[in-house]
């Protein structure tokens, strides 16, 4: 490998100086320069003379002692990162003595020992492929699916209201809204499987949807405090769903700029006010949305 | 009987197959089912058609038999077949039908207004009449509010 690129490094050497006869001087100069920085780091011919194709006359352990590589051991120039990860974290703290013996300090570990080791060893898991937590799952939403779209909603307690689309949450929930003003649905999440996507489409291109409108914000909650008072946990449970002011005051701040967009289509606020429902003679695989 | 023929010229409509909803002109007959066609202004090559899937309609073209297409076309253009086919009410019931297969949940909504409308305007101007029928009862007066009620008819039609 050294042999061959000092071969190639050569020739081009002597083709120039043979060739341009002009420019005999700079690259004679420059032959000389480099010889002169080569000498010190001239390169090797191949010390493992062929044998047949593919085949050296020496194993890789005589190579290593005949290019003397025990005495060439290079290392990549440290990293930031690597520098960074070489400080060592705080191993104690210095905390004050409260209490009985007041005053003065002591030294804490923060990083402290198991208060608990198993008798037996945990069992290794096996290894197990491409099964990912819920949190890490591709989130895919249908093409028809798009911001501004109307949806028709086909589950729960607003089944068969038309209703706007905005965004599609992280965990792949659809946001939704009435707005509330036309048809009572608020500021909702929605199932992209129970919903069909129609073809109408709200110019939603301006709106600002608030970003703390995530699922956290939307999931139910639920009080668990049982303190073995087994009788009482079900009256301290929320039974009746209360509307916080900040959800009021979302749904203001979005609904306020749909409704301006959906005035300028006209028929619109009828349609979104109004049910979806199937009558006789009307199949729904024929329907077109 | 009838009052469509198949002849050399005649302009048929085609209803089934690769060719759906396109216009030829029979050039020849080939036999008791097929017939030599040809539309060089609707896309359709000239072929043998069976005769099946060819429904006539009114019109007729001056050519000769086994004409070829040039004279086809220029016979076609020349009686304006295009146009005279799209104004038939065949030709809109089929524009109708395919308008309301195409129809978005918005259009069925706006249909439905747009009829519920034209609806009560028929029932006002329905009640209206009965009214006068009952209270006055006489013949000339009848026929001028039935005049006014069709032209109000064909206002709300004309609309939608």
């Amino acid at each position: 490998m050294a042999g061959e690129k000092a071969a190639g490094e050569k020739k081009p050497g002597e083709k120039a100086a043979s060739k341009k006869k002009t420019l005999e001087k700079k690259p004679a100069e420059q032959k000389e320069v480099g010889e002169k920085k080569k000498k010190i780091k001239k390169h090797h011919a191949s010390r493992n003379p062929v044998l047949a194709r593919g085949i050296g006359r020496y194993s890789r352990s005589a190579m290593y002692a005949r290019k003397a590589l025990y005495k060439r051991k290079y290392t990549a120039p440290e990293t930031k990162i690597e520098k960074k990860k070489k400080e060592k974290p705080r191993a104690t703290i210095t905390k004050p003595v409260g209490g009985d013996k007041n005053g003065g300090s002591r030294v804490v570990k923060i990083r402290k020992m198991p208060r608990y080791y198993p008798t037996e060893d945990v069992p290794r898991k096996l290894l197990s492929h491409g099964k990912k937590p819920f949190c890490q799952h591709k989130r895919r939403l249908r093409a028809s699916i798009t911001p501004g779209t109307v949806l028709i909603l086909l589950t729960g307690r607003h089944r068969g209201k038309r209703v706007v689309f905005l965004k599609q949450l992280a965990t792949g929930l659809l946001l939704v809204t009435g707005p509330l003003v036309i048809n009572r649905v608020p500021l909702r999440r929605a199932h992209q499987k129970f919903v069909i996507a129609t073809s109408t489409k709200v110019d939603i291109s301006g709106v600002k949807i608030p970003k703390h409108l995530t699922d956290a914000y939307f999931k139910k909650k639920r009080l668990r405090k049982p303190k073995h008072q087994e009788g009482e946990i079900f009256d301290t449970e929320k039974e009746k769903y209360e509307i916080t002011e900040q959800r009021k005051s979302d749904q203001k701040k979005v609904d306020s700029q749909i409704l301006a967009r959906i005035k300028k289509v006209p028929q619109l606020r009828g349609y979104l006010r109004s049910t979806f429902c199937l009558s006789n003679g009307v199949y729904p695989h024929k329907l077109v949305f | 009987v009838f009052k469509r023929f198949v002849e050399i010229g005649r302009v048929a409509f085609i209803s089934f197959g690769p060719h759906a909803g396109k216009l030829v002109a029979i050039v020849d007959v080939i036999d008791q089912n097929r017939a030599l066609v040809d539309g060089p202004c609707s896309g359709v090559r000239r072929q043998a058609m069976p005769f099946k899937c060819m429904q006539l309609t009114d019109f007729v073209l001056k050519f000769p038999h086994s004409a070829r297409q040039k004279c086809v076309r220029l016979a076609w253009e020349k009686e304006n077949i295009n146009e005279k086919w799209a104004a038939t009410r065949w030709a809109k019931k089929i524009e109708a039908r395919e308008k309301k297969a195409k129809m978005t949940d918005f259009d069925r909504y706006k249909v439905m207004k747009a009829k519920k409308m034209r609806n009560r305007i028929i029932k006002h101007e329905m009640k209206k009449l009965q009214k006068m029928s009952s209270k006055k009862g006489k013949k000339p007066e009848k026929s001028e509010k039935a005049q006014k009620s069709e032209k109000v008819q064909k206002a709300p039609k004309a609309q939608k």
